[in-house]
C-alpha cells in the first residue's frame, strides 16, 4: 500500500511557473476545483491513461519527471475546449505547449519535427519541402490549363507576388504537391467575387508545424516570413485558409 | 436529391479565434449552398464543438492508434447526424475526418467548402471532384469534355 503513495517533490513545477509567468492572471493554474468538466468533454481523456485534470494535478504536485515521460502532451490537440468549459478558465493547453517545449528537440515526434524543419529550409515555409520555384511552376501550369479548358475563366489569375493586392492568400502545401486541381475552386470563387489577391514567393505555406512542435524560434520565423512578405507587397489582409 | 450535410466547426477558426458569430456565418454559407432542409448540425457544436483530433500536430505525431481513438467521438457525432457528407473548412480537419470515415467505416464523404460553393454555382469541373462521392460526382459537371 505505502509503496503506491506518490512522492511529491516538494518543489514547485517548472512548467507551472513558466505558464504562470507568461499568462495574465497566472493562467489561473492554481484555481482548479478538480470538478472534472475539462476531462469529461476532452476527446483525449483516457489516452495514455491520462486526462486534462490529471495532467494538471501532476503539474501542481510538481511531478515534472512523470510529465515528461508520458506522451500525452502530444495527444492533446490544444483545442481549448477544456478552457471553454472550465469554471475557472484554466489554461491547460498552454501548460501542454510548455511541456512539449521542454522535450529535447530531437526527441519530439519525428513527423512534426520533419515538417517543421522542411518549413525552415524553404523560403515558402512549406512543411512538405516544396520549393518556391516548384510552387510557381505548378500554379501557372494549372492556371493555364484551366484558362484554356474552361474559357469562361480565361481571365482568371493566380498571381504570385502581385504588388498592391488587397489580400495575401496562403496555401497549404498539400494541394500544389499532391492534388493541384484542388487549388482551382478557390481561385474561381475569388475571381467571380472580383477579389484582388496574391500568393507570395516567400511564406506562402499555410501550415506551421513548428508551432505544434513548440519550437518558438521556428514558428516565429514562419509567421515573420509571411507577415514580412505581406507588408512588402503592400497587402492589407493576410488570408489564412487553414 | 436528399443528400444531407453536416459541418465541422474548426477549433482554430471558431472557438480559438472568432467565436460563435463566425460559426453562424459558416452556417449561413453552408445552408445557402446545400439548402436549409439538407443541413443537420452535430451536437455539441459551434464553440462547444469537439476537436476532430487532427489538430495540434496529431496527424504527424506518429500516434495513429491514439489519434483515431481521439477521433472516435467525432466519428460518432457525424454518424448520429445521418449526414452523407461532413464539410471541413480546415486542412487538418479534412485529413483527419476523411481518415475517420474510412477507418470506422462511416462512408460519409468529407468535402472542402470551396468544392460545394463551386458545385452550387455550376462551375465545378470534372477534375475538381476528388472528394465527391458517386451521388454527386456527375451532378452539374462544368466542361465535362475536359475530364482527365
Ligand atoms: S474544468 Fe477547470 S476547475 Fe474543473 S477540473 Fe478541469 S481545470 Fe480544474
Ligand atoms: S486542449 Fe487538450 S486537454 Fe483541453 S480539451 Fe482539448 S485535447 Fe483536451
Amino acid at each position: 500500500m505505502s509503496a503506491d503513495v506518490i512522492k511529491i517533490g516538494g518543489k514547485a513545477s517548472r512548467f507551472l511557473d513558466k505558464v504562470k509567468g507568461i499568462l495574465p492572471d497566472n493562467g489561473n493554474l492554481d484555481l482548479c476545483l478538480t470538478c472534472g468538466m475539462c476531462s469529461s468533454g476532452c476527446p483525449a481523456t483516457g489516452l495514455a491513461g491520462l486526462d486534462p485534470r490529471k495532467f494538471l494535478r501532476m503539474a501542481v504536485l510538481g511531478l515534472d519527471d512523470e510529465i515528461l515521460k508520458t506522451k500525452w502532451a502530444w495527444m492533446c490537440t490544444m483545442c481549448q475546449r477544456c478552457i471553454y468549459v472550465c469554471p475557472m478558465k484554466i489554461d491547460i493547453p498552454q501548460l501542454i505547449f510548455n511541456v512539449r517545449n521542454a522535450w529535447p528537440r530531437a526527441e519530439r515526434p519525428k513527423g512534426i519535427l520533419g515538417s517543421c524543419d522542411f518549413a525552415l529550409k524553404t523560403e515558402g515555409c512549406s512543411a512538405m519541402g516544396a520549393t518556391s520555384e516548384d510552387f510557381d511552376f505548378v500554379v501557372n501550369d494549372v492556371l493555364e490549363e484551366y484558362q484554356e479548358a474552361q474559357p469562361e475563366f480565361k481571365d482568371m489569375q493566380a498571381p504570385i507576388d502581385k504588388q498592391g493586392a488587397e489580400f495575401f492568400l496562403n496555401q497549404n502545401s498539400r494541394e500544389p504537391v499532391t492534388e493541384p486541381d484542388e487549388m482551382v475552386p478557390l481561385w474561381k470563387i475569388l475571381h467571380l467575387a472580383g477579389v484582388s489577391w496574391t500568393y507570395g514567393s516567400k511564406g506562402w505555406g499555410g501550415e506551421n508545424y513548428c508551432l505544434f512542435l513548440a519550437d518558438n524560434d521556428g514558428w516565429k520565423h514562419i509567421v515573420q516570413t509571411a507577415t514580412d512578405q505581406t507588408h512588402q507587397l503592400g497587402c492589407r489582409t493576410y488570408l489564412n485558409t487553414e | 436529391m436528399k443528400v444531407k450535410f453536416t459541418v465541422q466547426d474548426p477549433c482554430q477558426i471558431v472557438r480559438k479565434s472568432y467565436g460563435d458569430p463566425i460559426a453562424e456565418d459558416l452556417r449561413f454559407v453552408v445552408k445557402s449552398v446545400v439548402g436549409e432542409e439538407n443541413f443537420v448540425d452535430m451536437a455539441p457544436n459551434r464553440s462547444n464543438n469537439y476537436c476532430c483530433g487532427g489538430g495540434g500536430g496529431f496527424l504527424q505525431s506518429g500516434h495513429y492508434e491514439e489519434r483515431r481513438l481521439y477521433g472516435r467521438l467525432k466519428d460518432e457525432q457525424i454518424k448520429a447526424t445521418g449526414a452523407d457528407y461532413c464539410i471541413a473548412g480546415c486542412h487538418n480537419c479534412h485529413a483527419q475526418i476523411h481518415d475517420l470515415s474510412e477507418h470506422y467505416k462511416g462512408h460519409y464523404g468529407v468535402v472542402h467548402l470551396w468544392t460545394l460553393l463551386c458545385l452550387s454555382l455550376g462551375i465545378l469541373g470534372p477534375n475538381e471532384r476528388e472528394y465527391l462521392k458517386d451521388d454527386l460526382k456527375d451532378v452539374r459537371v462544368f466542361h465535362p469534355e475536359s475530364a482527365m
